[in-house]
């Protein structure tokens, strides 16, 4: 869907393909190295700390590529 | 520790949970929360275990919380000392409502306590659903879409001062006692630990206890679940029950719909805030209302019900409270395209016109 003053500079994209690659990259990791992240994330205890940590790195990496997604299709807020 | 079964992940299961998360982000970021009601169902639908797939919901939540709040504060919406304050003591209810989750399981079992968390489902959702669903009816009769004034209530808070508890919010524009903020976040963090989603009280009570504006009260909710949120999973992993898999593909998913909820926000009418809120509200209730003879048979209650008839209740009561949330984003999809039309017929007739 197009946006009415559409702005697609070269650095954005840029910012799309390197945040969403950084993604993939992590959730690749996940899946692939799955049972060993797991043994170390239900260890529990202070292990808790683990899947926190994960958590903040994925929110702030996906959610960056989210944010970029958004706007490249052309969803931003109406000012 | 014990030894958890963490199912095996299949590509099917993978892309459910996405869409789940998806379509529960995108309800989140509009209504400040809301989502995450039908994410534990979804994930035990799979063969998850109860308490794991609450352990992996609850992680899921804050870093999706976390994401949609900043997004709202960069357009203004959120008031960071309102949600911390209130986040604070819901943290406090989340603890106290989990005592009384485990104390009914001891004495109750499961039966009593799904149908603990059936009654509040049906009699919370039931009442202040009704309130803003009469509210947002009133303000659509009237016509005054753009306009949110406090009511009685929040005029009578707002008027009261305590020395020594009095707290300057910038949302409301004035200062109002903690001693009203912490039993609204209390009440907001039981209400979280016993069905999940504690936004369907702490955004009205924002918005008619404390006269906080939809908008606002909604974006501030995010900070509310995002503290909530770290202090329920420290809970769970610390008993290693979270299953980082599973909480970061629905995270995949949400971060999507969160942003594009945020984002909706700032196309519609407050009043559409209000709307898609009391819709979900009322839906969710009629579905576990479904569900109370199921529970009421099991602990023999009332009369024994056949297997069938309570396999029917459930995935009707499943399928409700799914039609609950895909409600609600179908609301919010329209109302964004419908405001990004608008947008773009002005911003064509203003070309005209130059």
């Amino acid at each position: 869907m197009a946006h009415p003053t559409p702005t697609h500079s070269t650095t954005s994209y840029f910012k799309l393909i390197a945040w969403g690659g950084a993604s993939l990259t992590m959730y690749a990791f996940l899946l692939f190295f799955e049972q060993p992240i797991l043994a170390l994330t239900s260890q529990g205890k202070w292990f808790f700390i683990f899947p926190v940590l994960i958590a903040f790195a994925f929110s702030i990496v996906h959610g960056n590529f989210t944010a970029e997604f958004w706007e490249r299709l052309g969803f931003r807020a109406n000012k | 520790m014990e030894s958890l079964d963490f199912i095996h992940l299949t590509l099917s299961n993978g892309l459910y949970l996405f869409i789940v998360g998806f379509v529960g982000g995108l309800v989140s970021g509009f209504i400040g929360s809301g989502g995450a009601f039908v994410l534990t169902p979804a994930m035990m639908s799979l063969g998850v275990p109860g308490i794991v797939a609450v352990a992996s919901n609850m992680c899921h939540k804050f870093p999706k919380a976390m994401v949609g709040a900043f997004k709202r504060a960069k357009y203004g919406q959120v008031d960071w000392k309102m949600g911390l304050i209130m986040g604070a003591s819901a943290e406090a209810g989340v603890l106290l409502g989990a005592h009384y989750q485990e104390l009914i399981k001891q004495h109750f079992g499961d039966a009593g306590s799904n149908l603990y968390v059936s009654v509040a489902f049906v009699v919370i959702l039931g009442l202040v659903g009704g309130v803003v669903m009469r509210d947002t009816i009133k303000t659509y009769r009237s016509g005054m879409l753009e306009e949110e004034k406090p009511g009685r209530l929040a005029q009578w808070v707002q008027s009261i001062h305590i020395p020594g508890t009095m707290v300057y919010f910038p949302s409301i524009k004035t200062r109002i006692s903690i001693l009203f903020t912490i039993p609204l976040g209390f009440a907001t963090g039981m209400l979280a630990a016993t069905i999940a989603v504690g936004g369907f009280i702490g955004v009205p009570a924002q918005i008619y206890v404390l006269g906080m504006s939809s908008l606002m009260a909604s974006a501030t909710e995010l900070v509310i679940a995002f503290v909530m949120g770290v202090g329920g999973t420290i809970k769970f992993a610390w008993s290693g029950y979270v299953d980082i898999r599973l909480a970061m593909i629905i995270l995949a998913g949400s971060l999507f719909g969160i942003q594009l909820g945020a984002i909706g926000t700032t196309y519609v009418k407050p009043f559409m805030i209000k709307l898609v809120m009391g819709v979900i509200m009322l839906t969710v209730m009629v579905s576990r209302a479904l569900v109370l003879p199921v529970y009421l048979s099991q602990l023999q209650w009332i009369p024994a019900m056949d297997s069938n008839t309570m396999t029917l209740l459930k995935n009707t009561s499943f399928f409700i409270m799914i039609l609950a949330l895909a409600t609600g984003a179908g609301i919010i999809i329209v109302a964004i395209l419908k405001g990004r039309r608008a947008q773009t017929n002005s911003l064509n007739m203003l070309k005209q016109a130059a």
